[in-house]
């Protein structure tokens, strides 16, 4: 039987019926897929008929506008700083989590005794388990104090940059956020990439081990290339979470409608993070205009997924042949 | 009974999990729990449950209002979600709640839109009912006492004075020991009637200093961000030299120093509840046709007045309320109007309504139909 097409119900077995278990079971997971797109049809029908009416009613550019008064007569309001504040806080967690999630799984797979290597997978599982608002206090109370000696270093060292120069306030900004978020993603990078990294074919291994590699040669010939699009669909998945992280966001972050040129300084904002603080105190302008840029977060999270899709299509021949 | 015992626990813990979740803003419970809520001469309404939302500032004053009614009136229940002022006038507007708590007053929009959901020509009354001073909290140890004047409060948060031996600060304080350090100054990042009723003052009392339009959201220069008022107040005890402000409560609680005000009375005045009770004694009502929204005198000089005060209201219909909650409306609206519901508050640092106000708030709340 042709695998592509076991789950069509209407299939007749054997002796030539169609049983019904087949056919509920088919009618059920062609269902849930159909419900899926329902409602994600339905989550962007929402928030494009709400952020059009917010949009016209826009004074501001909605694309180049510093400033958020949706509530006022009549309403500003702009996406800018939001957009920054969401793409540099997302990359910045990406860019530190990555190596770190790799090295994890590496550990895991390749070098851990096994009787390290299973809790070692849980500890990590398990930081995926603590909710985001915990996270979020442990950050603004812990986290951010410890965080100035550390950006004054920088400060010293590049503060030239005009990017990494700190004036001594309290750390709650754009790179705190950064640096927690990649903690918080650093269980999902790390899970799906150890899992990926495991199933590399034995043979290839063995083969490269016959060729007189070491460990290490063995790993950047045959792990990492077969790996390679699940550490990139695994680096999308944790942006996915970083891009839409609220509450750790909203706790750590010194909040402000202005660019700061610093990363260490406060100052920016994120979408999900924006949502969250002005909601409640929100006008019905007021949230047509956090619904319109909800829309913006959905589509800029969407792009990030169809980019790691082709990504992960294009690597698709090595994984293939491995197979 | 065993049906009425679980819905009585169900609302226990629903009051207990939205003041949790009230947004960390306002949630300044203080409340004890085994204190005794019954009282003798409660007038109870029909049974009945009654569905209302709103400002968490007035959380904890509504979570004594309905334990106190619900112990002394059985059949009663009343769920009060501090959602957030803008979100509960909505859910009010849209008919899903008797009535709605809101730090700042509906505006003539507002009111026209409410004749949708108030039938018979109704539409929606503001009813002031609870009021709070908005301390100055600081953190600058080696200082315990701390005097400021409109402009220079003004002035700090709008990050023009930066430093704590600013020669403003020292021309009010001569004898303080204050350092020379970099102050900073902690507002509200979400939306908040506190940040609309201080910039309000602001606004009023030091226009030079301060020349943005009070708003919910902060205007101000400069400075960080935090969100609510346990946000603020967390920012306060982690780092010196910062100064920031939030209900009254929140800083009792924390052990937080306060500034005393220089309104320019003959001593400065310190931020308490006989304080702020003077503020609202002077307020004025503006409100038209029956309505009874306040507007303070942000100026007020007299040893007696703190002039940052909150007032936060109830929204209800005057007329073409929901018939079959209506009576119990009148009754708890006018139980926490009633001088046992206001005398309940100072015990949590909240102020109550002036005699004359409030004897106009319980007439509107007889009328009410």
């Amino acid at each position: 039987m042709d695998p592509a097409n076991a789950g069509d119900g209407t299939r007749p077995g054997r002796d030539g019926t169609v049983r019904l278990g087949d056919r509920v079971f088919g009618g059920l997971a062609k269902g849930s897929g159909i419900t899926l797109l329902l409602i994600m049809a339905a989550i962007a029908v929402f928030l494009t008929i709400r952020a059009v009416v917010a949009i016209s009613r826009d004074e501001g550019n909605f694309l180049t506008t510093f400033e958020w008064d949706a509530n006022s007569h009549p309403p500003v309001f702009g996406i800018a700083v939001l957009l920054f504040g969401t793409v540099v806080s997302s990359l910045i967690a990406i860019v530190l989590a990555m190596p770190v999630a790799v090295g994890i799984a590496l550990f895991i797979s390749h070098y851990a005794p096994r009787r390290l290597a299973a809790p070692i997978g849980y500890l990590v599982d398990l930081l995926a388990a603590v909710p985001s608002i915990v996270y979020g206090l442990w950050g603004a109370l812990y986290l951010v104090p410890r965080l100035t000696g550390f950006y004054e270093w920088l400060d010293h060292l590049f503060g030239w940059t005009g990017i990494l120069s700190y004036n001594g306030t309290p750390a709650r900004s754009l790179m705190s956020v950064g640096i927690l978020l990649a903690i918080m993603i650093l269980p999902i990078i790390t899970s799906v990439t150890r899992e990926i990294f495991r199933q590399t074919p034995r043979a290839h291994q063995e083969a490269a081990l016959a060729l007189g590699a070491t460990r290490w040669e063995v790993i950047t010939t045959t792990v990492l290339p077969f790996g390679r699009s699940g550490i990139i669909s695994a680096t999308m998945l944790g942006l996915g979470r970083a891009l839409g992280e609220t509450m750790a966001v909203a706790t750590v972050l010194s909040p402000s409608f202005l660019i700061n040129a610093s990363l260490l300084e406060s100052g920016g904002g994120t979408f999900a993070q924006n949502i969250a603080s002005q909601f409640k105190e929100a006008t019905s302008m007021g949230r047509d205009a956090l619904i319109a840029s909800g829309l913006v977060l959905f589509v800029l999270t969407l792009l990030v997924n169809g980019a790691a899709r082709l990504i992960i299509a294009r690597r698709r021949e090595y994984a293939g042949n491995a197979g | 009974m065993k049906l009425r015992l679980g819905s009585a626990a169900l609302t226990g813990a629903l009051v207990g999990a939205l003041s949790l979740t009230g947004c960390g803003s306002d949630d300044n419970s203080g409340i004890p729990g085994a204190l005794d809520f019954s009282l003798d001469d409660l007038h109870c309404g029909p049974d009945g449950t009654l569905l209302a939302s709103g400002s968490s500032a007035q959380a904890n004053a509504m979570e004594v209002w309905v334990n106190t009614y619900q112990t002394n009136c059985a059949g009663s229940q009343v769920n009060y979600k501090a959602t957030g002022s803008g979100a509960g006038v909505q859910e009010f507007l849209q008919g899903n709640t008797a009535f709605a708590g809101s730090d700042t007053a509906l505006d003539a929009d507002e009111i026209e839109e409410s004749r949708s959901v108030c039938r018979d020509g109704g539409r929606a009354l503001n009813l002031p009912i609870v009021a709070g001073p908005v301390a100055i909290g600081y953190h600058l140890p080696g200082v315990d006492d701390l005097v400021l004047d409109p402009d220079t409060l003004a002035r700090i948060f709008d990050s023009r004075i930066t430093r704590w031996n600013d020669p403003a600060i020292h021309r009010l304080n001569p004898d303080a020991r204050l350092p020379d350090a970099p102050i900073t100054p902690f507002h509200r990042s979400d939306g908040s009637g506190t940040t609309e009723n201080f910039t309000s003052y602001l606004r009023a009392a030091a226009p030079d200093s301060w020349p943005h339009e009070p708003d919910k959201a902060w205007a101000g220069r400069g400075g960080q961000a935090a969100d609510g008022s346990s946000g603020l107040v967390g920012q306060v005890q982690q780092n010196e030299g910062a100064i920031a402000y939030f209900e009254l409560s929140f800083a009792h609680r924390n052990e937080i120093s306060t500034v005393r005000l220089d309104t320019g009375a003959e001593r400065p005045v310190a931020a308490t509840v006989e304080n702020a009770a003077g503020a609202v004694d002077r307020a004025r009502v503006v409100g038209r046709h029956g309505d009874l929204a306040l507007e303070f005198d942000y100026t007020a000089r007299a040893v007696d007045v703190y002039p940052i005060v909150l007032v936060t209201y109830e929204i209800a219909c005057d007329r073409g309320n929901e018939p079959d909650s209506v009576g119990l409306i009148k009754a708890f609206l006018g139980y926490a109007a009633s001088e046992e519901g206001q005398r309940a508050l100072a015990r949590i640092d909240y102020a109550p309504i002036s005699d004359p106000i409030i004897d106009q708030v319980r007439r509107r709340i007889d009328a009410m139909a």
